[in-house]
C-alpha cells in the first residue's frame, strides 16, 4: 500500500486534485468493511463482476441527482444562498452548489435541466449569451471531468436556444449534454439547432423523453454518461456484469442461462445489497449531508444501477462454439440469443428486493455498462461491435429491440458523414425513427470532430495527443479516452 | 427492352438507398429506376443507362454465383450472394447492370412504409425516372397517402407540363442543367437543352422546382458561360431556388469516354462568386 502511495504522489501527468483524489481512493480501499463471501471477492477478482473502482467503503451514493428547481426557490442555509433574483445570482449560485456535490469521480454528474434553471432569469439575450458561455467555461475548467452531464428540453427556450449556441463557439467537452427529446414537446426548429450542435462539437444526446417519463414520472434527469435516474436522488451504487466472461466459462448456452447466469446474477446482487447497506446505514451520509437535510436529496428517490457489458462477445463466443457463422447485430438468430440473456438477467434481477431502492418498487434497474478505459474485446453494453454495424436502418432497428430493458441507461453512438452538416434535417428524421423504434439515448457525432465520444463522454482529440506526450492535463478522463482509444478501434465506427 | 415486365405497374429498380441526406430536404429513400435517354460523357453510374439485354457476357465474372439465367431465358441476380465487387458491370457491353430487381407498386411501397418513421419521403431518381411518368404518377399518389413528400431527380429532358397527374403529387424537382448551349449539351448528352430549359421555367413558375444542378469539367464544357447563364436565368425566376455546382469526380466514369480532371477549389468558387454576384442567394458548393 505505502508503495501505492507514493507512486501516486510522485506521478508527473496526474494534476494536484487528481492526487489527492487517487489518495483518498487509495485509502478508502485500504479497509475491509463490506463483509464480502470468498465467492463474491473471487467474482471481483476474476473480473466476472466489476465494481468499476467505487471504492471497498462506500461513504456516498455513486450519482447524485440534486433537486436543482428546488434549490433555485429555496437557497441554501448551509452554503448560507438566498433564491436567485437576476441570471448572475442563478449562475453564481449553481457553480457554488455544483462544487459541494458528491459523487464516486468528487464531480456532480448531474447539473439540472440547465436551460429551465436559467430562463426565467433572460432578459437582454445577447448579455445572457455571454453570460452562458462563462457559466459553461467555468464548469469545463472547473469540473474537469467528462461525466459531468447537464440536461435542457423538452420545450424549446430562450435559454435551451443560448445554451446551444455557446456550446457550439465553445467547443467545451465538459459538460457532457441532453436534449430531453420528444416529437410531441420538442419544436423541430429546436430539435435542428440540437442536431447542428451535435455535429459540430458531439453533444447533446438525444433523449428519449417518453420513454424515461413512462420509466421514472416527468422528474427524471440524465447523468454522467447516459444514466436516466430520478431527480432528488440517483442510484447508489452501479456494479457490472461482464457477459463475455461469464460466457467462456459456460460449456454451453444452456448452461449459461440456466447456471451459471442466475447463480452470477445472485453474486451479484448480494454484493449491491452489501454496498447499499454499509452506505446508507453506516457511512451516515443520509444522516449528515447538507442536500439531504435541506431536502435537495432524498434517501427515498435513490435505486441502484445492476449493469452489463460484453453482450456481443457472450453471442458470438456461442455461435462460434456451435459451429455458426452468425455473428450479434448482423443476424437474427444470434440477436434472439442476445435477447434471451437479457430477458434472463432482468427477470432474476426484477425478483430481487432492497428495501431502500424505494424509488423503483424496491428493485434494482438495469445499465447498459459503456464500458471503462481497460476493457479489451468487450463491446459496452449491448452496442454492436465497432467496425460490425449493419446499415444504420438495420442497427436502429437491432438496438430498438434492447432498450426498454434498460431504464438507467443505454446508448448507441452514430458516427456521421460531414455531408450531413449540410442537411441536420435528414439526421433529425433518424432520430424521430430511431425514438419511435424504441432507442432510449442517441448520441451522434461528425466523424473527423475535434470532441471524439469515447463511449458514454467526451474527450478533446488534442488533449489526448498531450497526454499520450506525458504531459499534465485538465480533465481526467482524457486519460480514460486514450485508454479505450488504444483497446478500441474507435476510428472504425461505421460512417453514416 | 426485353426486361421490361408486361404488367405495366412494374419497374426495373437499380437500387433503393433507404436513407440519403443529399437528394432533397430532410432524410430521404432514394429510388433509381433502370433506363437513362441521355448518354452523358461525365456519367458517373453509366450502368444505368440501358436495360439489360440478357447477353450473359456477366455470368462467368461473376465470383460467387449470384448471376444465372432463368427458365426465362433471363439474367437473374440473387442478392444475398452478391458481394458487390461490380466484375459484372466492367464485363458488360451496353452500359447495363444485371443487379437490378423488378418491382411492382405494392412491392415498393411495402418498402416505403416500413422506412416512413425515419424519412421525410422519397426521391425517384435513375437513370431518367420520368421515362416512366405512368408508374411514378402511381407511385406518388400511394407515397402521398403515407404523409410523405414526393421528389423528383430528374434530367428535364420530359416535359413536365405535360404531365398534370404527375405534377399533382410531386412536391418538387431537382433539375440537371448541364449545358446552356444546346450544341454543347448535345455534344455531352447526346440531346439538346430545350426541354430542359422549358422545365427549368414551368417548374420554377409553379414553384416546385427545388434545385439545379451543373456539373463543372474543365477542359470539356464552357463552365463560365453556363454558369453564368444558368444563374441569371434563375435569379430571375425565383432567387430562392438552390443552384448546386458540382465539382467533377472521375469515379464511375467511363475511361473511354472523358479523361478529365476535378477542377481547383479556386475554380469553383470563382464560379460560386458569379452566380451569386448575378442574384442567386442559395448557391451550394459540392
Amino acid at each position: 500500500m505505502q508503495k501505492e502511495i507514493l507512486e501516486i504522489i510522485k506521478n508527473r501527468s496526474l494534476e494536484q486534485y487528481q492526487k489527492v483524489i487517487a489518495l483518498a481512493r487509495a485509502a478508502e480501499n485500504s479497509l475491509d468493511v463490506l463483509d464480502l463471501s470468498i465467492n463474491e471477492k473471487q467474482h471481483l477478482n476474476e473480473g466476472i463482476i466489476c465494481d468499476l473502482k467505487e471504492g471497498n467503503a462506500p461513504f456516498r451514493p455513486r450519482y447524485n441527482l440534486v433537486d436543482f428547481e428546488k434549490f433555485m426557490q429555496q437557497g441554501s442555509d448551509f452554503l448560507e444562498l438566498d433564491p436567485p433574483r437576476n441570471l448572475q445570482e442563478a449562475i453564481n449560485s449553481l457553480l457554488i452548489l455544483y462544487k459541494h456535490i458528491p459523487s464516486v469521480t468528487t464531480f456532480p454528474v448531474y447539473l439540472g435541466n440547465i436551460d429551465k434553471l436559467l430562463n426565467p432569469f433572460i432578459e437582454d439575450e445577447s448579455e445572457a449569451l455571454a453570460l452562458i458561455k462563462l457559466f459553461l467555461t467555468h464548469i469545463d475548467r472547473t469540473l474537469t471531468d467528462s461525466f459531468v452531464h447537464a440536461n435542457i428540453g423538452p420545450e424549446e427556450t430562450k435559454a435551451g436556444r443560448l445554451i446551444l449556441q455557446a456550446e457550439r463557439e465553445l467547443e467545451n467537452p465538459v459538460p457532457n449534454l441532453s436534449l430531453k427529446y420528444s416529437q410531441e414537446l420538442t419544436a423541430d426548429a429546436f430539435a435542428v439547432e440540437a442536431v447542428k450542435t451535435g455535429l459540430a462539437v458531439s453533444k447533446p444526446y438525444f433523449a428519449n423523453h417518453e420513454m424515461f417519463v413512462n420509466d421514472f414520472g416527468e422528474k427524471y434527469g440524465l447523468a454522467s454518461c447516459y444514466n436516466g435516474l430520478p431527480i432528488g436522488g440517483g442510484s447508489f451504487t452501479l456494479v457490472r456484469l461482464n457477459l463475455k466472461a461469464l460466457a467462456e466459462k459456460a460449456v454451453s448456452r444452456k448452461e449459461l442461462l440456466e447456471e451459471k447466469l442466475p447463480q452470477t446474477v445472485r453474486i451479484m446482487l448480494s454484493l449491491m445489497d452489501k454496498r447499499i447497506r454499509f452506505l446508507v446505514e453506516e457511512s451516515g451520509f443520509f444522516r449528515s449531508n447538507f442536500l439531504v437535510q435541506e431536502g435537495l436529496l432524498n434517501l427515498k428517490r435513490y435505486t441502484a444501477m445492476f449493469g452489463i457489458f460484453g453482450l456481443a462477445e457472450a453471442v458470438n463466443h456461442f455461435m462460434k462454439k456451435e459451429g455458426k457463422e452468425l455473428r450479434y447485430g448482423q443476424s437474427e438468430l444470434a440477436d434472439e440469443l442476445g435477447l434471451q440473456i437479457i430477458e434472463k438477467i432482468a427477470e432474476q434481477v426484477a425478483g430481487h428486493k432492497n428495501k431502500y431502492c424505494s424509488v423503483s418498487q424496491q428493485k434494482f434497474l438495469l445499465h447498459a455498462q459503456s464500458g471503462i478505459g481497460p476493457d479489451e474485446d468487450t463491446t459496452p453494453g449491448c452496442r454492436i461491435p465497432i467496425g460490425e454495424e449493419p446499415d444504420i436502418y438495420e442497427h436502429i432497428l437491432q438496438a430498438g429491440q434492447f432498450h426498454s430493458y434498460f431504464p438507467t441507461g443505454v446508448s448507441d453512438i452514430f458516427a456521421f458523414a460531414r455531408t450531413n452538416k449540410r442537411n441536420p434535417a435528414a439526421v433529425l428524421d433518424i432520430i424521430k425513427g430511431a425514438m419511435q423504434s424504441g432507442l432510449r439515448m442517441f448520441a451522434f457525432y461528425t466523424k473527423d470532430s475535434e470532441l471524439i465520444r469515447i463511449t458514454g463522454y467526451l474527450v478533446k482529440r488534442s488533449e489526448m495527443e498531450k497526454l499520450k506526450k506525458g504531459k499534465a492535463v485538465l480533465r481526467d478522463t482524457t486519460l480514460l479516452g486514450v485508454e479505450t482509444m488504444e483497446n478500441q478501434d474507435l476510428a472504425g465506427r461505421k460512417e453514416r | 427492352m426485353q426486361r421490361q415486365s408486361k404488367k405495366k405497374k412494374e419497374v426495373i429498380v437499380n437500387k433503393i438507398i433507404p436513407f440519403s441526406s443529399v437528394d432533397g430536404p430532410g432524410n430521404r429513400t432514394v429510388i433509381f429506376l433502370q433506363g437513362c435517354n441521355f448518354d452523358c460523357l461525365y456519367c458517373h453510374n453509366p450502368e444505368t443507362i440501358n436495360i439489360c439485354n440478357n447477353c450473359g457476357n456477366c455470368l462467368a465474372v461473376c465470383p460467387k454465383g449470384a448471376l444465372t439465367i432463368n427458365e426465362r431465358d433471363q439474367v437473374s441476380w440473387q442478392e444475398e450472394l452478391c458481394i458487390a465487387c461490380d466484375k459484372c458491370l466492367e464485363a458488360c457491353l451496353r452500359d447495363s447492370s444485371p443487379r437490378v430487381k423488378i418491382m411492382g407498386l405494392e412491392e415498393i411501397i411495402r418498402k416505403v412504409r416500413k422506412l416512413k418513421p425515419f424519412i421525410s419521403g422519397i426521391t425517384v431518381s435513375g437513370g431518367e425516372a420520368t421515362l416512366q411518368t405512368d408508374f411514378l404518377t402511381d407511385l406518388f399518389r400511394e407515397v402521398k397517402k403515407l404523409g410523405l413528400s414526393n421528389f423528383l431527380d430528374t434530367n428535364g429532358s420530359v416535359l413536365l407540363e405535360d404531365k398534370p397527374l404527375l405534377l399533382e403529387n410531386l412536391d418538387m424537382a431537382m433539375i440537371d442543367f448541364k449545358s446552356f448551349k444546346s450544341a454543347e449539351h448535345r455534344r455531352l448528352t447526346g440531346l439538346d437543352n430545350i426541354n430542359v430549359m422549358k422545365n427549368v421555367k414551368f417548374m420554377a413558375k409553379v414553384d416546385k422546382l427545388y434545385e439545379v444542378r451543373t456539373v463543372i469539367v474543365p477542359n470539356l464544357l464552357d463552365n463560365y458561360f453556363n454558369v453564368d447563364q444558368i444563374s441569371k436565368l434563375l435569379a430571375g425566376l425565383d432567387s430562392k431556388i438552390r443552384y448546386k455546382l458540382i465539382k467533377y469526380r472521375a469515379m464511375g466514369v467511363r475511361k473511354e469516354k472523358l479523361e478529365s480532371i476535378s477542377p481547383e477549389q479556386e475554380y469553383m468558387l470563382e464560379l460560386v462568386s458569379i452566380a451569386e454576384k448575378n442574384g442567386c442567394q442559395n448557391v451550394v458548393l459540392v
